[in-house]
């Protein structure tokens, strides 16, 4: 594999052939804000939080291929707007109350919203969708009125867990998460799957039933650190 | 609904065997078995996962996501009037009471004994002779109400959609049959695609050539894409060439969704040789075997027509092996029907629709000419590229390159619709300005023309002396003219509500920002919006086309964005300063009317007549 070069926001990052700019940029302790992008998943590219400009042009960073001299704007105030603005779409899409969510705290969502300063009232009209909640499993609730479709549910039970337990149905807005059966208890999703994991879903619709709050809001990964911390920390080790 | 056929799992289970219980024929899977029932059940549904190999929600995933598969119980017959802004302007309204009277069901229902169902559908391509119909896969033109009782009263009487279209329907041809369903309404012939064309004499020019030296006749001619991008076609076509690749594939784009647009309609019905001719020059230049049609469902009507022409081809050595004697040139075609998604007109969701999969658009790069179709390098051309790149090598790339002007050569079909005395198909060499158009169609007192369909440009008046060419005003040949008469915001709700109707919902900033815009003009509409409100347009607008993932997104605000620039009064006449001081976007009354139903009462505080 060759290694070359290419800038984000002027810095330099070393790449190999076949990396993502996202990819690339991680390696190299440059984070790049994104929602259905998750290690060890297929690239999805649906909710166009990472966009950058590559060469002046728009891309989804975690897509878009690094290529040898690529100038890339990341972190600029026209870049985060568009992020922020994206970011409230997909509150207003859905039924957002943080307060008495399981997952604030935890939430890359909510944690994306404080990143990019979403501190002002938002513009967009709500949605309001109403969808049942599926508490069937003993084990497992999904509350999808806060899905976020980043899909990345659908990707680990196919191609981790091998099991196909989740996939979108509809066009449009009206698109949205379902089950492979009437209700999640006739599936055989356990709490074992990577797909029900913590890391998985990236709000809160994927509930494991009897943990809530276990660690109280407030120590929670995001009470501590801004989303990306981690990522960041590489570049000044 | 209690009438519904009941599904026989035994002939789903023959429908998917045909196919080969191949996963990648699952929008032909599932075509069929909604002909046959009329419905893709449950059970159908896990069936057909089950022998596709599968899950089931990802066969719901592709049932759901084409509007003319249906996850309920639907009629024997199901009547889907055009809802184009077109037809609405041409007495859709009259049209539709008329049938909902005569049915005795409103629009979205299906009748008690499981008979009809009544919907609606945007445009299928019938403008020129709107307010139009599907009846099945029957199409029904210049309706009014008169048309509409005849109609419903012969399927009464137990007539089949086709009996309405000619007593002697089986006896015509199927070339007969789709013009006597459907004018042509070709009101001037060019001399490259309408007027006579020698039959093949492109093919065999070709033939006589080695593959690299039809890519540089193409090239040299300046042929441009048809389907609205106007990329080089000749360079897309070496792309492909070089790209690495076993199998190659050439796709013919007949999906034709462009609000406005009917060209390809008539080239399909006119000169379906010359469609298929093109893709075998294509597969001749790049090396394909196989090739796909496109078709958009909408145009059932013309599958018979297709796949005659096809066989005929076929028959006499003009496809299949050794096409025209020449050893080694193997190429064959296979017909796809669409199922009622405009989104599948772009490529990359037309090579997904053609997996069998829902029609979402392909992450780019990798590109189609590299990894296309079932991952193979593939090209996609609108249907009247092929059919001008046949032309070409009959009559060479000079004479081409001189019709029309710099950067935008030989001549280009215009559908032209609206209000104007003489809608239709208009062959011209590029470069004509926008009025010298008007003034063929009769067209003349037009206050604003819509070139290149919502995803193009609104002209007003006092620069109509734009011209057509790809430097200008780039058109995919979707020409729709409003009179002086016609309440532009209503057009512009129309066409947003088309966007929010055929996103594909993958991308945050269309699935989501379109609908903000389309409530946003609502409130125009509604004379709600403040001035602020404006900016907010502009604002929503320009992030979803900056961060769409593809055409339909980065050009969806379009029908917003070239208004407020050529029409600004529109808007500005509606607007007010909000008194109250409060937020705009918001519609308090909206927003308290389920508070107001719940508590059976007015509001003090909003209700302005409350004391009333
Ligand atoms: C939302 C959307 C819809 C499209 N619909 C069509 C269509 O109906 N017909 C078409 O030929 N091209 C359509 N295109 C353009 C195709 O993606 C593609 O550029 C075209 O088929 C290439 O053929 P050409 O180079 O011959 O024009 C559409 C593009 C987008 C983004
Ligand atoms: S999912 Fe996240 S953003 Fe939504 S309510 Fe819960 S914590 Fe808030
Ligand atoms: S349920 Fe969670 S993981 Fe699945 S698509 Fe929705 S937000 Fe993403
Ligand atoms: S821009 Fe619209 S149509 Fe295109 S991928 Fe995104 S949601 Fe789908
Ligand atoms: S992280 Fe790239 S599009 Fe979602």
């Amino acid at each position: 594999m060759s290694g070359f070069t290419f800038t984000i926001d002027g810095a330099e990052i070393s790449a190999e052939e076949g990396q993502t700019i996202m990819e690339a940029a991680d390696a190299a302790g440059v984070y790049i804000p994104r929602l259905c992008d998750h290690e060890g998943l297929r690239h999805q590219g649906g909710c166009r939080v990472c966009t950058v400009k590559a060469n002046g042009r728009s891309a989804s960073s975690c897509t878009e291929p690094a290529a040898p001299g690529l100038a890339v704007e990341s972190e600029t105030p026209h870049i985060n707007k568009l992020r922020r603005d994206l970011v409230e779409m997909l509150f207003h899409e859905g039924n957002h109350l943080c307060p008495i969510c399981e997952a604030s705290g935890n939430c890359e969502l909510q944690a994306m919203a404080y990143r990019l300063d979403m501190t002002e009232p938002t513009k967009f009209p709500y949605l309001e969708p109403c969808r049942a909640v599926d508490a069937s499993h003993p084990d497992i609730a999904l509350d999808t009125n806060r899905c976020i479709s980043c899909g990345r549910c659908i990707r680990a039970s196919q191609d981790v867990d091998g099991k196909g337990i989740f996939g979108y149905v509809g066009r449009g807005i009206h698109r949205h998460v379902a089950v492979n059966a009437p209700a999640l208890s006739d599936t055989d999703a356990t709490v074992a799957d990577f797909a029900i994991s913590p890391e998985v879903c990236p709000v809160g619709c994927i509930i494991r039933k009897r943990q809530g709050f276990e660690r109280p809001i407030g120590e929670r990964e995001f009470d501590k650190a801004v989303i990306g911390a981690e990522i960041e920390r590489k570049r000044d080790e | 609904m209690s009438a519904a056929a009941p599904v026989d799992l035994g002939e789903v289970a023959a429908i998917s065997a045909r196919y080969g219980d191949d996963a990648g024929r699952m929008l032909d899977i599932l075509r069929d078995t909604q002909e046959a029932f009329r419905w893709i059940s449950p059970e159908a549904m896990g069936l057909i996962a089950e022998r596709t190999g599968l899950s089931r929600v990802a066969v719901d995933g592709v049932a759901s996501f084409y509007a003319f598969l249906s996850r309920h119980p639907k009629g024997r017959i199901t009547i889907r009037l055009c809802d184009d802004i077109v037809d609405r302007f041409a007495g859709l309204e009259a049209v539709t009471r008329t049938f909902e009277e005569e049915l005795g069901i409103r629009v979205g229902e299906t009748s008690a004994d499981g008979a009809v169902s009544l919907e609606t559908t945007p445009c299928i391509g019938l403008c020129d002779q709107a307010p139009a119909a599907m009846i099945n896969d029957v199409v029904v033109t210049r309706l009014d109400a008169k048309r509409v009782r005849e109609i419903v009263h012969g399927l009464k009487a137990g007539l089949s959609p086709e009996d309405l279209i000619s007593e002697r329907f089986a006896d015509l041809s199927p070339y007969e049959r789709a013009t006597h369903m459907v004018d042509n309404n070709i009101r001037h012939a060019g001399q490259v695609l309408l007027g006579p064309v020698p039959e093949d004499a492109g093919l065999k020019a070709a033939l006589d050539l080695r593959p690299g030296q039809i890519i540089d006749t193409l090239e040299a001619s300046g042929l441009r894409g048809c389907g609205g991008a106007g990329f080089p076609t000749g360079r897309k076509w070496r792309f492909a060439a070089e790209a690495q690749g076993d199998r190659r594939f050439v796709m013919c784009n007949a999906d034709e969704g462009e609000p406005g647009t009917f060209k390809d309609r008539v080239l399909l019905t006119e000169r379906p040789d010359l469609v298929i001719e093109g893709m075998t020059i294509a597969a001749r230049a790049v090396g394909a075997a196989e090739g796909i049609i496109y078709l958009r469902g909408e145009y059932a009507y013309l599958q018979p027509l297709i796949e005659e022409t096809l066989a005929r081809r076929r028959a006499d050595g003009r496809l299949g092996k050794a096409i025209l004697g020449v050893e080694g040139f193997d190429f064959d075609i296979r017909l796809q029907m669409g199922a009622g998604a405009y989104i599948c007109g772009e490529e990359g969701a037309m090579i997904s629709s053609c997996e069998g999969l829902p029609g979402e658009p392909k992450t780019r790069p990798p590109y189609p000419v590299t990894h296309g179709y079932l991952g193979c390098p593939t090209i996609v051309d609108n249907v009247e590229t092929l059919c001008h790149a046949a032309r070409i090598l009959d009559k060479g790339s000079a004479w081409f390159h001189a019709i029309g002007e710099a950067g935008s050569h030989g001549t280009k079909l215009f559908s032209v619709s609206g209000d104007c005395l003489n809608p239709g198909v208009y062959e011209l060499p590029y470069g004509l300005k926008l009025s010298e158009l008007l003034e063929m169609v009769g067209g003349e007192g037009a206050a604003a023309v819509l070139v290149g369909g919502p995803s193009g440009t609104m002209v007003a008046r006092d620069t109509f002396d734009r011209r057509l060419t790809f430097d200008d005003l780039a058109t995919g040949g979707a020409v729709v003219v409003f009179g002086p008469e016609r309440n532009i915001l209503e057009i512009v709700e129309y066409y947003i509500s088309f966007f929010v109707h055929e996103s594909c919902g993958y991308c945050t900033p269309c699935r989501v920002g379109n609908v903000f815009l389309q409530r946003a003009i609502a409130k125009f509409r509604a004379g709600l919006a403040n001035p602020e409100d404006i900016d907010y347009l502009r604002d929503l607008s320009s992030t979803i086309i900056e961060t769409s993932r593809c055409g339909l997104g980065m050009t969806s605000p379009n029908p917003i964005l070239s208004t407020l620039e050529n029409f600004p009064l529109v808007y500005s006449a509606m607007v007010k300063p909000s008194g109250d001081g409060l937020r705009a976007t918001f519609d308090i009354q909206s927003a308290i009317d389920d508070a107001r139903k719940l508590a059976h009462r007015r509001s003090h505080i909003f209700d302005r007549d409350f004391t009333q």
